[in-house]
């Protein structure tokens, strides 16, 4: 009996450690930061590494979630008969909630499992190590960069999503389906709020935080060996898109 | 060479990144930097139902302004819209505005009729007659209680 409670008293009190650690690790990274942001270019390579190479899959993912969107929306609307608000379905999904989303999720997968691999491989060569002896602070050189960086990236990355999700919905609602563009985009025009695109830009931003955050902590924690980065890695993924999709649904009901 | 084609990249990811925003924000969002397009007037409804802000203002069915903030108006009996209209429109004192409905479920727009007067409504000017959103509720009881004439 004592000893199933010593376990679970355990169990909670890693779980808390590790909890605190992380916060420990996202105050610190932040406070690197603002005293001491590391070279420009280190910056500018995690920008083009981060945002410019993640374009391309971002770009693919928007233009066919706007199409499928469009192509769905369309034969809800046309039960009602309302086909004309099809841009304004197409548009308000895609600003408010799926372009930060998917473009989060996109970027994880691409960029962020990197992160974290290359985070890793360097702890578990020693390079952080050898960084430290050498009284060079490697929150500089490593996650600072990559926290300023996506925290900049992934509202244009998003930006970038809306925008060619709303012109891949066109495509397939205004010259597949028959849809008056005019209405496509008058409708959208009318509906869209100044306040729908400014919250999903928050939401792109706090999602930056979240990868560059979790990626950067599995690796700079992470286990021994390649096992250990493999494992790290996963982790990494798993837990960043969990996070990005429990924030999300908290970030909407606090915004809106 | 490389230092060059590095700045290359990151520049045009960031062009074309600011670009999609200010798309978004100027068309979609119609975020107006300099607000010196548009004057205020106001008028007080019996009911403004379903309106929201940000609503279209039209003449004509041509778009002219929109609604810029609803609130209550004086002893809490009406509602107190405050028109934002495009400088070029010019309404007389006698223009009636009225809450119409797009379509039958569509949003709620503001119609305004112009008047005949001479005299012309400037900034913070006030449009005495207007008409209220029609409850398509409280229609169809009066149609069922049969007090509808």
């Amino acid at each position: 009996m004592t000893y199933l409670l010593a376990k679970v008293g355990a169990w909670t009190l890693g779980r808390l450690k590790e909890m605190g650690r992380m916060f420990n690790f996202i105050l610190y990274a932040f406070y690197i930061c603002i005293t001491s942001p590391g070279h420009p270019r280190h910056i500018l390579k995690q920008i083009s590494f981060i945002g410019a190479k993640s374009s391309l899959v971002v770009v693919l993912t928007a233009c066919f979630t706007g199409m499928v969107l469009a192509l769905q929306g369309y034969y809800t609307l046309a039960k009602f008969g309302s086909e004309g608000m099809l841009g304004v379905a197409v548009s308000l999904s895609l600003i408010r909630e799926l372009g930060p989303v998917l473009t989060a999720l996109m970027v994880t997968g691409r960029a962020g499992s990197a992160i974290a691999a290359e985070i890793g491989i360097m702890r578990i060569s020693e390079q952080i190590d050898a960084l430290e002896t050498m009284a060079l602070e490697p929150f500089k050189y490593l996650v600072a960069p990559k926290l300023i960086a996506s925290i900049f990236v992934l509202p244009l990355l998003c930006a970038i999503f809306d925008v060619v999700g709303i012109w891949g919905g066109y495509l397939v609602g205004v010259e597949l389906l028959g849809v008056n563009p005019g209405a496509y985009f008058g409708e959208m025009e009318n509906s869209v709020q100044w306040k729908d695109i400014y919250s999903g830009l928050v939401k792109s931003g706090c999602f930056g935080v979240i990868i560059a955050w979790i990626c950067c902590y599995r690796g700079y924690y992470t286990g021994h060996g390649a096992e250990g980065v493999s494992r790290a890695t996963t982790t990494a993924v798993v837990t960043s898109s969990v996070l990005i999709l429990v924030w999300d649904y908290f970030i909407t009901s606090v915004l809106t | 060479m490389k230092n060059g084609k590095l700045n290359a990249i990151v520049g045009l990811f960031v062009l074309v990144g600011i670009i999609c925003l200010a798309y978004l924000s100027i068309r979609l969002g119609r975020l107006e930097l300099f607000d010196g397009e548009h004057y205020t007037i106001r008028a007080d409804f019996d009911s403004v139902a379903g309106l929201k802000e940000g609503a279209t203002v039209e003449i004509a069915g041509v778009q002219v302004g929109h609604v810029d903030r609803i609130t209550l108006g004086p002893q809490n009996a009406r509602a107190r819209v405050y028109l934002a209209l495009r400088r070029e429109v010019r309404l007389q004192e006698d223009t009636i505005a009225s809450v119409r409905t797009r379509g039958i479920i569509g949003d709620k727009v503001i119609v305004l009729k112009p008047g005949g007067s001479e005299r012309l409504l400037g900034a913070g000017g006030a449009i005495r007659e207007t008409e209220g959103a029609v409850d398509l509720e409280e229609l169809i009881s009066k149609y069922v209680h049969g007090q509808v004439e």
